[in-house]
């Protein structure tokens, strides 16, 4: 359903914004994790510690910049008709690349994050990028955009890493940070805890958003000159 | 032998619940169960095309993956885009009803990643093949529970007088919090082998 919709959503030419926009875009306002909802898969299941959420990210932002640039090199090459299989076939390849890599590199990691490092592939994020973002625009802005979602999505999956591991099991990037009376809550680090606690980050950003919008109709109707930071980041 | 394989089947279906405790295919668990009967549908189809992946993917493992392991990933998404492809045609001519209740959700199979898992699940283990349309069929039917199970909830969700900030994705991953919670409760069932 998410994909879907963003794909439909994308828009038909190249961007027009400034460079540094495309990289920046990714980060916060179209964050895949919590404003697309893309890619919810991993965003559960590997983030019961930050090592693993940080490691899921780099895999991903790292097949994110290697297919976002083959798919806009070639993008005037990949006939219309075959262009989803194209991009799935050249996604698989940098996720094989990714896998093997990390296998070499990074065994412990590899052994942890299991199957889900090739699962990437099917990670809609990835496809939702190539079909209406480096289909349309230059390997530079291309690469610019898959960094910032890359980094994004290694973000968003470090939130809810964080708020897990914490609960869980007390330590944050394995460092202790509760104090030794905190009883680890066993739930947060079993499959429920998943959908908790993204849930609540998801409630979270959802009640942030709503005051924000009630705080700035208000301001609209005193007519009050907006002065504070935080109404003028939202227009 | 027959034990083993009603292990296999079981230990997908509750045990090792592909949705609700290994998160695969959660895209269309959020997205599709607004209703129970085209969830229900969603989950036939989903089992359809994971016992043609397993037998897919034994076909591969015997034949091509030994010569070139590193074609692995490739092979098997290859496969599957094909095969969701040729369920799309079938389910269109022998029932264009369902092809409409279903609609862009058939082709998004290829992207779900419980069908990818269960390949690469399937190769771990070293299934061969009647084990593997086991595990596809338990699979099937873990996917078919989930996804009916959320719908029903959802369905009945609707009436209820919900804050209007907990609306939407968010009040979806509680139920399913909830019924993931509840799928905890299968994990002392089987232990043996």
């Amino acid at each position: 359903m998410h994909d879907l919709d963003s794909l439909h959503a994308a828009p038909s030419g190249p961007s027009t914004a400034p460079p540094f926009q495309d990289f920046a875009k990714g980060l916060w306002k179209e964050n895949p994790v919590f404003a697309q909802m893309l890619g919810m898969c991993p965003t559960m299941a590997i983030t019961n510690s930050v090592t693993n959420a940080l490691a899921m990210g780099l895999a991903t932002t790292f097949v994110l910049l290697g297919s976002g640039v083959f798919v806009s090199i070639f993008r005037k090459r990949i006939a219309n008709e075959v262009r989803i299989t194209t991009y799935i076939l050249i996604i698989a390849a940098f996720v094989q690349i990714a896998d093997m890599g990390l296998e070499a590199l990074m065994p412990v990691s590899h052994k942890a994050l299991g199957p889900f490092i090739a699962l990437i592939v099917a990670n809609c994020l990835l496809l939702a990028r190539q079909e209406s973002f480096s289909a349309r625009n230059s390997v530079g802005r291309s690469a610019l955009d898959a960094l910032g979602m890359g980094i994004g999505f290694t973000f968003g999956l470090s939130v809810v890493g964080t708020v897990r591991e914490i609960l869980g099991q007390g330590t944050w990037l394995g460092l202790r940070v509760m104090p030794a009376s905190f009883e680890p809550w066993v739930i947060m680090n079993l499959p429920p805890g998943g959908f908790f606690s993204f849930g609540f980050v998801l409630l979270g950003l959802a009640w942030w958003h709503d005051r924000r919008t009630r705080r700035a109709a208000l301001n609209l109707r005193v007519a009050r000159p907006s002065t504070e930071p935080l109404l003028e980041r939202a227009v | 032998m027959l034990s083993h394989h009603l292990w296999i089947f079981f230990s997908a279906m509750l045990v090792n619940n592909f949705t609700l405790v290994m998160f695969l295919g959660l895209c269309s668990f959020i997205g599709v169960t607004g209703k129970v009967s085209v969830a229900f549908r969603l989950g036939l189809a989903d089992t359809f095309v994971l016992i043609i992946t397993s037998i897919s993917a034994t076909i591969l493992n015997k034949w091509v993956l030994v010569h070139a392991p590193y074609l692995r990933i490739i092979a098997f998404i290859l496969v599957i885009a094909s095969m969701v492809q040729i369920t799309e045609m079938a389910v269109k001519k022998w029932s264009p009803t369902l092809f409409r209740e279903l609609g862009i959700y058939l082709p998004l199979i290829t992207t779900n990643c419980a069908i990818l898992a269960l390949a690469i699940f399937q190769t771990n283990r070293g299934y061969g093949f009647l084990e593997g349309v086991t595990f596809a069929l338990g699979a099937g039917a873990g996917l078919i529970i989930a996804l009916s199970l959320m719908a029903s909830v959802r369905e009945r969700l609707e009436l209820a007088d919900i804050p209007t900030v907990a609306r939407g994705t968010a009040l979806v991953l509680f139920v399913a919090g909830g019924l993931s919670l509840a799928f905890m409760g299968f994990s002392g069932l089987l232990t043996a082998q």
